[in-house]
């Protein structure tokens, strides 16, 4: 089968290689039809996570139809079925998957050992994402391998696009978790960090929890706009805007009442000295972030706030500020989606007409086009927001 | 050398005690086992993969059994590797399942069959020990070994070092 493969840093290649099998009684394979590009991907691409290897397949964000089924999964699911898969691997079985942790599953990542060295403890497996997290062939093919079958894929089973459901794998879930973790009140001010496709579901979703306002804070106009225009969200401009300023002067000098880091590792900052600090200390890898956002979020956020972190972290930050989360009294919430928790009430809002996720979409190519896709997609060509793969064309 | 680990796992003392009693089962989650065969007066025969395709045998003996509470062995004498362990259960907090703890020790002969124990327990015996513990709850509570591309063979950390690929290999299923 084809299957778009990391060779290195900033080199994808999309290559032939073996058809994947069961290997596991509770597996099924499943024949990709939509595929897409994450944000998190990039910092795969850009050599940020450690544990690659060259040929890892890439991808966690895919969907399709079942082509096999083992027979611990069979009372689940049928070849035939149309289904969206979660980016986390979870049992089921485990006490954080019975928590509803399913993105801290205890049982999916064989290399538990190596996550344990890197955080303390092991988190889930997932699929194309370094082999900290399992070392998972990846969804960016023509065919998955999908483990514990049983437990993860949603069955699509009315006629809406694969469009207006791929983005239950991954961003849609992970941006209602970043509003969810922030406790909304009716009426609260949520701020945004990263007007990204997962950004742009954190306002959808702040909204949709009864946030009276969310403001998007991000650089590219066309991003600031999709948020303004297709959510009704408040923009600041980071490159031309003190944002810690603006963001006192909307809220009647209290700050946000919750702030959320949809940005991760690879933030940019307004500031040419700061920007160049982190920048030169994470390619020298003596930081392996560069954390603008979240210490932005962390000094805006009104006292007694929430600062919810849905971007993606590996590894440590330099100049984290501490004494305005502790004096100030800040809850820090967090974590990789729990993906399964939320597709199924997800594709109701979507099916109700109360959520459409096919606004981020600004690019759709084939998966021998992945190479050039990753390129347009980290510079922001051609005001590329969310880019969908299509194996058969 | 003594090698311990623990780990939560989510069923209960009663069920897990008798999991592990089943000392012919233990080779599905520990690796290095080929073979564990009861003999009967709570001894039992155990046959540990070697390099070069050979093994290491031992007769082994029942010193404490507790039901739903523990189990200890130890190897009898004149064993040609001498070795005890022992797995304790208790209640997690909360009725969240049960704490497995277990405890192995071996006394390395010396000359080859010494260096041989020695690569076949592992430089940390606790590493090996708390593999083990990883695929006994993976196959408890989902009936399975995790198995990914990068570690077709499941959760084994001395192979964590060199990884497959993360894309589909041709492996025995």
């Amino acid at each position: 089968m084809k299957a778009n493969c990391w060779m290195g840093a900033t080199h994808v290649e999309v290559s032939d290689v073996p058809d994947p099998k069961i290997l596991n009684p509770r597996d099924a394979i499943v024949r990709i039809t939509s595929t897409a590009i994450c944000g998190s991907d990039l910092h795969l691409y850009d050599g940020y996570i450690p544990t690659m290897e060259k040929g890892d397949i890439l991808g966690h964000e895919f969907m399709g139809e079942i082509v096999e089924v083992g027979p611990g999964a069979a009372s689940k699911v049928a070849v035939g079925d149309r289904v969206v898969v979660p980016f986390p691997i979870a049992c089921g079985a485990c006490l954080n998957c019975e928590r509803g942790l399913y993105s801290l599953c205890e049982n999916t990542n064989p290399n538990a050992a190596m996550a344990e060295k890197m955080f303390g403890f092991p988190t889930a497996g997932i699929f194309g994402y370094s082999h900290l997290t399992g070392g998972y062939a990846g969804g960016q093919a023509e065919y998955a391998r999908v483990p514990f079958a049983d437990v993860g894929p949603l069955k699509i089973e009315s006629d809406l696009t694969d469009e207006q459901v791929l983005f239950l794998s991954d961003i849609l879930p992970t941006g209602y978790m970043g509003a969810e973790m922030c406790d909304i009140e009716p009426g609260d001010v949520v701020a945004v960090w990263g007007a990204g496709p997962v950004g742009q579901f954190a306002v959808a979703s702040a909204l949709l929890l009864g946030a009276g306002k969310v403001i998007a804070i991000d650089r590219f106009p066309n991003r600031l706009e999709m948020a303004r225009t297709r959510s009704g969200a408040e923009i600041v401009n980071y490159e031309d805007t003190d944002v810690n300023q603006a963001l006192k002067e909307m809220t009647g000098g209290r700050g946000p009442d919750a702030c959320i880091d949809a940005v991760g590792m690879e933030a940019h900052h307004g500031s040419a000295p700061i920007q160049a600090y982190d920048r030169v200390k994470q390619a020298a890898r003596l930081e392996t972030e560069r954390p603008h956002a979240l210490r932005q979020a962390i000094t805006s956020c009104r006292n007694g706030g929430v600062v919810s972190v849905i971007g993606v972290y590996g590894g440590f930050v330099d100049k984290f500020p501490m004494g305005s989360v502790m004096n100030r009294g800040l809850t820090i919430r967090s974590g990789q989606c729990h993906v399964h928790k939320y597709m199924k009430p997800l594709l109701d809002h979507i099916e109700a007409g109360r959520i459409d996720p096919t606004f981020v979409v600004t690019h759709r190519l084939g998966l021998d086009d992945a190479p050039s896709a990753y390129e347009t997609f980290k510079h922001k060509e051609q005001d590329c927001v969310k880019v969908v793969l299509s194996p058969s064309g | 050398m003594e090698g311990r680990s623990a780990i939560t796992i989510n069923a209960s003392p009663d069920d897990l005690y008798a999991r592990w009693h089943e000392f012919e089962s233990l080779p599905t989650f520990m690796y290095h086992l080929e073979s564990v065969r009861s003999t009967g007066d709570g001894r039992s025969h155990w046959v540990a993969k070697a390099p070069a395709g050979t093994t290491v045998e031992w007769d082994a003996e029942i010193t404490e059994d507790v039901p739903g509470t523990s189990i200890a062995w130890r190897s009898v004498d004149g064993a040609s590797v001498e070795n005890s362990g022992s797995v304790r259960f208790r209640p997690a907090p909360r009725g969240q399942g049960t704490e497995v703890f277990v405890t192995v020790d071996y006394a390395p002969p010396g000359g080859t069959l010494g260096a041989m124990v020695a690569k076949l327990f592992g430089e940390e015996p606790g590493q090996q020990v708390s593999d083990d513990l990883r695929r006994f709850k993976q196959i408890v509570e989902t009936g399975e070994v995790a198995r990914s591309d990068g570690s077709p063979l499941g959760t084994r950390t001395q192979n964590i070092g060199h990884q497959e690929d993360a894309h589909p290999v041709e492996v025995d299923a």
